[in-house]
């Protein structure tokens, strides 16, 4: 079952602290850091470094769809069928919950995750630089039945796509 | 255990196709432990991969991603033999990150 | 906590006449698997190691979803660390083996001619640390399941061939084994054979339940709902307190022989493990 041969195991380099902090963003929407400046100013040479400066941290927070759009994106969502969301009708397990969004729209810069049914209803976001293909894969968390929702930031506006997932195995709370 | 990053990074000549898979617990800070209390929130919240100095993806993540997550995505360009950067942040102030170079 | 809701599952249906009527081992094994081909004729032989997999197709697929980046990829990389790595006396774990511990996992479980015990592969870890001086593993998770995900992973595909010798020590642990898989206990009065045999392929709650055959072969296992790998005593232990029955100690020579009567009936099915599992 295990697939060892195409890893790359790499020993962890030194932290560095990467050279452009944008000071005080956790507190301001995405919209603005999405903002066709913010890729420019990523263009350094030394690879960057994750920090937590840009992180949407009150965003995370909310409890609801629209509050989490809002503190977000501070926009609204229009559905959307140029964007394939993948997701199990059924969850084997609400702890591992394999999600996929792909889209046709041009100039995507974001794309995010919300699952309705959650504690929080944020469960991940992207950033998408130019060049970054509008695809993303991962494993979330359901703490029980529920509509999770794609979003995906392109051209300026927002654009939705929602699917509900079965969850009979909840996993523990998002 | 040396690193929490495993990343599986191949050119087809025209773009690069990204797998990692980061051990961390991702604790959503909802979840009771055997003896009934909560344990704290423990989870990533940024991740930075970046090719040739330029950041390719960056995730934002809540207690809601699973534990040891799991990231695929593709962008254009690379190739084999470049470095491609992986690194991350926790809730808690951890850090790791690594450098894979692209099959 | 863990709840299960029984209903829904054909427990009361008459056990088919696999056990103890027939004589020798090697034909039980022969019913055992013609049963399980002719319940589930869709399903490729090798399939059964990847237990409830191979019976639902929309846990298959997001099964394959995982399996391009498996979580138990860090058990296997931990578990080689592990392996590799000398004892203070200089020896390793490699030295206790044959062919130095590499693609010998569908072995597994071993009839030990000079205790007359059944040696699962933990119980064989363990008295390899145990006569190089260090203390015993934990035998339900952590190290001991790294180290077997890793020695599991080296004998991807073989096939299982666990031997019963001649010698009637090792008949009598495959019968108490066997005893062990048919007998009712718990307060809800269920053997394995009312999950595994009967119920096998049913739903339990979220779970499917997964076939009597090939059921040990994947092990250890990345399971998301124990969040780490863990091993075949472990599941045991699991199983036994589901139906609210004691278990046995992880250690006990009883574990020893149910998973070596499982695995005889795995004789010719791959080796799947380390394997994932919801
Ligand atoms: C009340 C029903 C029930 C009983 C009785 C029961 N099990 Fe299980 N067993 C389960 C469930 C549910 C699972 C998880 C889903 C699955 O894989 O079948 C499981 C899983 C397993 C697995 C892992 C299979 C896999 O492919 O992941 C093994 C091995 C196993 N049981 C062995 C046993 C043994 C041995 C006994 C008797 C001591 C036993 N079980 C008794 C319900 C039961």
């Amino acid at each position: 079952m295990q697939n060892t041969k195409a890893t790359v195991r790499i020993k962890s380099g030194p932290a560095l602290t990467r050279r452009i902090t944008l000071s005080g963003a956790a507190a301001t929407t995405l919209a603005a850091l999405f903002a066709p400046g913010f890729k420019a100013a990523l263009a350094d040479t030394a690879a960057p470094m994750a920090d937590t400066s840009a992180y949407p941290a009150k965003a995370f927070a909310q409890k609801t769809k629209d509050d989490t759009i809002a503190a977000l994106f501070n926009m609204t969502a229009t559905a959307s069928t140029d964007i394939s969301f993948d997701a199990p009708d059924i969850a084997e397990n609400g702890a591992v919950v394999p999600v996929s969004i792909t889209t046709t729209l041009p100039d995507v810069t974001a794309i995010a995750v919300l699952a309705l049914g959650n504690p929080f209803t944020l469960a991940q976001a992207y950033q998408f630089p130019a060049g970054t293909n509008p695809a993303v894969s991962s494993r979330i968390k359901l703490a029980k039945t529920t509509d999770v929702i794609a979003l995906v930031q392109a051209g300026g506006k927002l654009y939705s796509v929602s699917k509900n997932v079965k969850v009979t195995l909840g996993g523990c709370g998002g | 255990m040396a690193g929490s990053i495993l990343v599986r990074a191949s050119s087809d000549g025209t773009a690069t196709t990204v797998q990692a898979l980061i051990h961390h617990p991702m604790d959503s800070g909802f979840v009771k432990d055997a003896s009934g209390k909560l344990i704290p929130a423990h989870y990533i919240q940024v991740v930075e991969f970046a090719h040739a100095g330029t950041v390719v993806l960056t995730a934002f993540w809540g207690g809601a991603v699973s534990k040891d997550p799991f990231t695929k995505f593709s962008f254009k360009g690379g190739k084999s033999g470049d470095a491609l950067s992986i690194s991350w942040v926790d809730n808690l102030g951890n850090k790791d990150s690594t450098t894979a170079t692209i099959s | 906590m863990k709840r299960i809701l029984l209903a829904g599952i054909a427990l009361c249906v008459a056990a088919p006449a696999l056990a103890a009527t027939l004589s020798s081992p090697a034909a039980e094994q022969k019913a055992f698997q013609s049963y399980f081909f002719n319940k589930f004729p869709a399903v490729a032989h090798d399939d059964f190691v990847n237990g409830p997999y191979a019976m639902d197709a929309g846990m298959r697929a997001q099964w394959k979803d995982i399996l391009q980046f498996p979580p138990y990829q860090f058990s296997i990389d931990n578990g080689k660390a592990l392996f590799t790595a000398a004892f203070p006396n200089g020896h390793s774990y490699g030295d206790c083996f044959a062919n130095k511990g590499i693609g010998i996992t569908q072995n597994y479980p071993m009839f030990d001619a000079k205790s007359g015990k059944i040696m699962t592969l933990e119980l064989a870890l363990n008295k390899c640390r145990t006569d190089n001086g260090l203390k015993p593993l934990d035998m339900e998770k952590g190290d001991i399941a790294d180290i077997e995900a890793y020695m599991a992973s080296t004998s991807d595909g073989k096939a299982f061939d666990v031997k019963i010798p001649n010698d009637p020590r090792a008949l009598a642990d495959y019968r108490a084994g066997e005893a062990y898989f048919y007998t009712r206990r718990g307060q809800l009065n269920f053997s394995c054979a009312s999950c595994h045999v009967q119920g096998a392929g049913d739903h339990l709650r979220s779970d499917v339940l997964a076939p009597a055959l090939g059921m040990t072969a994947s092990f250890p296992l990345y399971r998301s709902t124990w969040g780490n790998t863990g091993t075949l005593t472990r599941r045991f232990i699991e199983c036994n307190t589901q139906v609210r029955a004691v278990p046995a100690k992880a250690d006990s020579d009883v574990y020893g022989d149910l998973a070596y009567f499982l695995a005889y009936m795995n004789n010719g099915l791959p080796v799947g493990g380390p394997g994932e599992r919801p």
